[in-house]
């Protein structure tokens, strides 16, 4: 019996449990709802919940567990000179027997018969069925692949069979807890209220999960390529897998981080001031009417993706600026040839900057508004100039909010992908020119994971070493960013 | 205001006549200075804005419209199977020439002799290699229109799409240029006969990938987006709306209440990647899902939409006012009662408008998608999340990345797409808040 199929009669089950339970308690009051603790509804819901849930963990289990228990039953039939091979061959060898037992069903026994006295055929008999084989198969194979379907089928079978009869069973014993004097509402919102409990903490989970899952990849990386020459290597040449066995390459993260770090300053070199003058222009003077027309259209900036930002560098931005310096350079030298290349740090950091102008606009904005009317009301009452105050009083009071802000937007610039991907270039080099290609991270962290891969070179291994490097750095900004806000907030309240 | 200050400084000593300069005149050339820089700033912003959206639009709008020969064109028996062997071989069908019955129609209309080859070459360089499958699939599905004459409409090649909405320079020397001289005389005479014409562009909306630009399409993309919308709104509005009452309406004040608030503030400023490191790293390898499937795609973005629909949600939640909690309670019912049946409803336009810009973001986000594999040539529309899918963001990103130029319009035509499906999901949010807003 398919899982599918077991949920859909699960469902059922639960369904006529609730309708049993709700009439249950509807004939012991004999109509008087008066006489119940709680609603006929949570009466009807509390069959329903002990008929559904201990069979849906029993399954969930089940169904985590089980496929270890087989798999070691069925690598145990495997003959002793299999055994004796490395742990790399036995996992083939059993990924082989996994491919053959999902084609056995397709073959007549016949065909099977004949298969097991020959077994190089069974490639050209599964072929024939539209089925796909990578390797030869070997005898003994076909015999673990027949185990291994027999013990999955049974398996199959005893789950059904112990959750359909758990599931009765917690439906008949709810059914006969049922009287009117029964707290069913309370039973029934306890369970609720682990439910929610639940779904909170997959916030925990997912940051569990990431850290857990890169972490334990960055250590396999590690334990290829020591760590040291990783975070302090500057040559980035990681050569990929193809070129020969002996050559492991080098994977310096110096040269990336210094293309990240160099892209990410010329991006905040343009949103900062943008960004902090278009807040201050729309917090302090602009009329209400000019606010609700130009914030919601800066927001708008916020709102493309980044890919149509990256697009736009590779087709409009990067071209313009080529050939605005070759111009340039014509009219100074009468040489026209272009220094500033397509994909260069300029390119993708003015683009940056661009997206990151409403983070840094609407944060201020919301900083800069939040600063007592008091102090601004002092300032001018002593006479100063509307941008005497904003630039004495209101910015030095609201300064640690907008340094937060700051910290946030950079951490943004630094885990940025798509524009860097298509607007700053793959060479990772270690140069002070802004107007040449360099990399960064999450570039390398795209280029390193896409194609082919296998899990085992530390060339696709690194990604996860970067990764982490990278949620670090972007962690560890926004900690201190909201640490700062909330110590600026308690200011005032 | 300053003004008033020194007046009435003047009166009281009203022996000086002269004024104490106190530098009005350069402070207020500040002030105006400092307002200018303020409206220079917002500018910067907007037209920056603008030049995106026209670079954009004036791209891509020719990418909904294209270039198509319709003529009648000859299935003949001697070219598609000369040896009259298709009853027994039906590999006869699917390996003929179908081109060369679109190039001896054009010829014929365009007057060229059968036996000049350069000149047939050339001919065969104005329409789309794509009528290949077109036309073959039009012979199997019914093999008794060989030897008829029908009218069939193919698509130009991607050259003679662009020449003829005027995307090239025809003053470049002819042989620089991607169309001879020939070629668009052709077109022009084409153009005359009714031949040659511009076509809304189906094609856009349901063709899978293609690696030639005139025949590539966003369908697969747009079932792909379809159905990680679809995960994703399933998965992350019930949980993130239940993770929301918990933390909201429920949670004691403890150290693990304090920990998933600061785990959920840090995880809506994660980057995009890392995310995808996640999905790669524990939905593929750790729990073997396939590459490229929507359905990991969703997951990843799922996890991704989570925390922005939290901080939305009890925002909302927090919007309610603790009066309707009060008397619902006053009336007897449960704390639970109270949270479903009185403050989740008021709070839902809130949520809902949370959940729709939580969403539009995801529909946008493109790097964890690229390292779970759905950056793939994916040519047909698949059946089931489980099938390998790309969307329209990796779509956009790989054809940003072909070299071929006609891609460039392709690529912004996608972009065009996206973005409108931008505006009706943040529209959509707008409307419901008017719509919805009650102030308190």
């Amino acid at each position: 019996m398919s899982t599918t199929l077991l949920f859909a009669i699960l469902l059922v089950i639960a369904a006529v449990a609730y309708v049993l339970g709700r009439m249950r308690a509807g004939t012991l009051s004999q109509g008087r709802s008066s006489a119940l603790h709680s609603r006929p509804n949570y009466y009807g819901a509390f069959v329903a919940l002990v008929a559904f849930l201990p069979p849906l963990i029993l399954v969930a289990i089940w169904l985590a567990v089980s496929p270890f228990v087989i798999n070691s039953a069925v690598s145990d039939t495997f003959p002793e000179e299999v055994k004796g091979q490395s742990q790399a061959q036995q996992s083939l060898a059993f990924g082989m027997v996994k491919t053959i037992a999902r084609g056995l069903p397709l073959l007549s026994e016949e065909e099977v018969r004949a298969v097991k006295q020959d077994p190089s055929s069974l490639q050209s008999v599964f072929a024939g069925k539209g089925f796909a084989v990578a390797a030869e198969a070997q005898s003994y194979m076909l015999d673990s692949a027949a185990t291994l379907n027999a013990k999955s089928q049974t398996s199959r079978t005893v789950l059904a069979a112990l959750a359909l009869a758990l599931s009765a069973a917690g439906a008949f014993f709810a059914l006969r807890v049922v009287t009117p004097r029964f707290r069913a509402r309370n039973q029934v919102e306890r369970v609720m209220l682990w439910a929610l409990l639940l779904a909170s903490s997959i916030a925990i989970l997912t940051t569990v999960g990431i850290v857990a899952s890169m972490l334990t990849e960055a250590l396999r990386f590690f334990s290829a390529v020591p760590a040291y020459e990783f975070f302090f290597g500057t040559v980035w040449d990681p050569r990929f897998a193809g070129a020969g066995a002996s050559s492991s390459g080098q994977f310096g993260l110096i040269p990336l981080l210094a293309g990240t770090l160099y892209i990410g300053f010329v991006a905040m070199l343009v949103a900062v001031p943008v960004g902090l003058f278009a807040a201050i222009y729309m917090a302090e003077y602009a009329s209400p009417r000019m606010r609700s027309l130009a914030k919601p259209l800066l927001e708008v900036l916020a709102g493309i993706p980044t890919i149509v930002y990256g697009f736009f560098a590779l087709v409009t931005v990067g071209p313009f600026l080529r050939d605005l310096s070759a111009q340039m350079s014509g009219l100074l030298t009468g040489n026209y040839a272009s220094f500033i290349q397509a994909q260069s740090v300029i390119t993708a950091g003015i683009v940056m900057g661009i997206m990151l102008i409403p983070y840094v606009s609407s944060l201020s904005d919301d900083i800069i508004t939040a600063v007592p009317r008091a102090l601004r009301d002092g300032s001018l009452g002593l006479g100063a100039t509307r941008s005497e105050t904003i630039k004495r009083v209101i910015l030095p009071a609201a300064l640690p909010g907008i340094v937060g802000a700051l910290l946030m937007t950079a951490s943004r610039a630094i885990g940025e992908t798509m524009i860097v991907v298509l607007a700053a270039g793959v060479a990772a080099r270690m140069q002070i020119n802004p107007f040449e290609p360099m990399t960064t991270v999450t570039v390398k962290i795209v280029n390193q994971l896409t194609g082919d891969l296998e899990f085992t070179s530390p060339q696709t291994l690194v990604a996860f070493a970067l990764g982490i490097t990278l949620f670090c750095i972007t962690l560890a900004l926004n900690i201190y960013a909201l640490y700062i806000v909330r110590k600026y907030r308690e200011q005032y309240e | 205001m300053t003004e008033i200050v020194s007046q009435a400084s003047g009166q009281l000593t009203s022996t000086a006549p002269a004024r104490r300069d106190i530098g009005i005149r350069r402070r207020y050339a500040a002030e105006r200075r400092f307002r200018f820089y303020g409206l220079a700033a917002i500018a910067f912003g907007l037209v920056f804005l603008f030049l995106l959206l026209w670079s954009v639009v004036g791209k891509g709008y020719t990418a909904f419209w294209q270039t198509e020969l319709t003529l009648p064109i000859t299935f003949s028996q001697e070219i598609i199977d000369p040896n009259n062997k298709r009853e027994t071989d039906p590999k006869v069908l699917q390996a003929a020439n179908y081109p060369v019955l679109v190039r001896n129609a054009l010829a014929e209309r365009l007057g060229v002799a059968s036996s000049d080859r350069a000149a047939l070459r050339q001919v065969s360089g104005l329409f789309s290699d794509s009528a290949r499958v077109e036309l073959r699939d039009m012979v199997i599905s019914d093999p008794s229109i060989i030897g008829k004459t029908l009218p069939v409409t193919v698509l130009a090649s991607a050259n003679i799409d662009s020449a003829f909405k005027g995307q090239f320079d025809m003053t470049v020397d002819e042989g620089s240029r991607r169309v001879s001289d020939q070629q668009v005389a052709w077109m022009d005479q084409l153009v005359k006969d009714g031949v040659l014409a511009k076509g809304f562009n189906t094609g856009l909306f349901v063709n899978g990938n293609s690696s030639r630009p005139e025949a590539a399409g966003l369908g697969v993309a747009l079932v792909g987006s379809l159905y990680l919308m679809g995960i994703v709104l399933v998965l992350s509005l019930p949980i993130g709306v239940a993770a929301s009452i918990y933390l909201e309406e429920f949670a004691p004040k403890n150290r693990l209440t304090d920990l998933i608030e600061v785990n959920i503030n840090n995880l809506a400023a994660v980057p995009s990647i890392v995310y995808g490191l996640l999905g790669l790293a524990v939905f593929i390898n750790f729990a073997g899902l396939p590459r490229s499937a929507p359905l990991v795609g969703g997951l990843v973005l799922t996890l991704m939409t989570l925390p922005t629909i939290i901080i939305a949600t009890r925002a909302a939640l927090r919007a309610v006012p603790p009066s309707i909690r009060a008397a619902a309670l006053g009336l007897g019912a449960s704390k639970m009662q109270t949270t479903f049946h009185h403050v989740l409803p008021l709070a839902m336009p809130g949520i809902l408008t949370g959940t729709i810009i939580g969403l539009a973001h995801a529909l946008g986000e493109t790097a964890p998608l690229l390292l779970i594999g759905m950056v793939a040539f994916v040519a047909n529309v698949p059946a089931t999340p489980l099938d390998p899918s790309t969307a329209l963001p990796v779509q956009i990103y790989m054809w940003a990345n072909e070299a071929e130029r006609a891609f460039v319009e392709r690529t912004s035509g996608a972009i065009i797409v996206l973005l409108v499906f931008l505006i009706i999901m943040n529209l959509g949010a707008i409307l419901l808040r008017r719509r919805f807003e009650r102030r308190w």
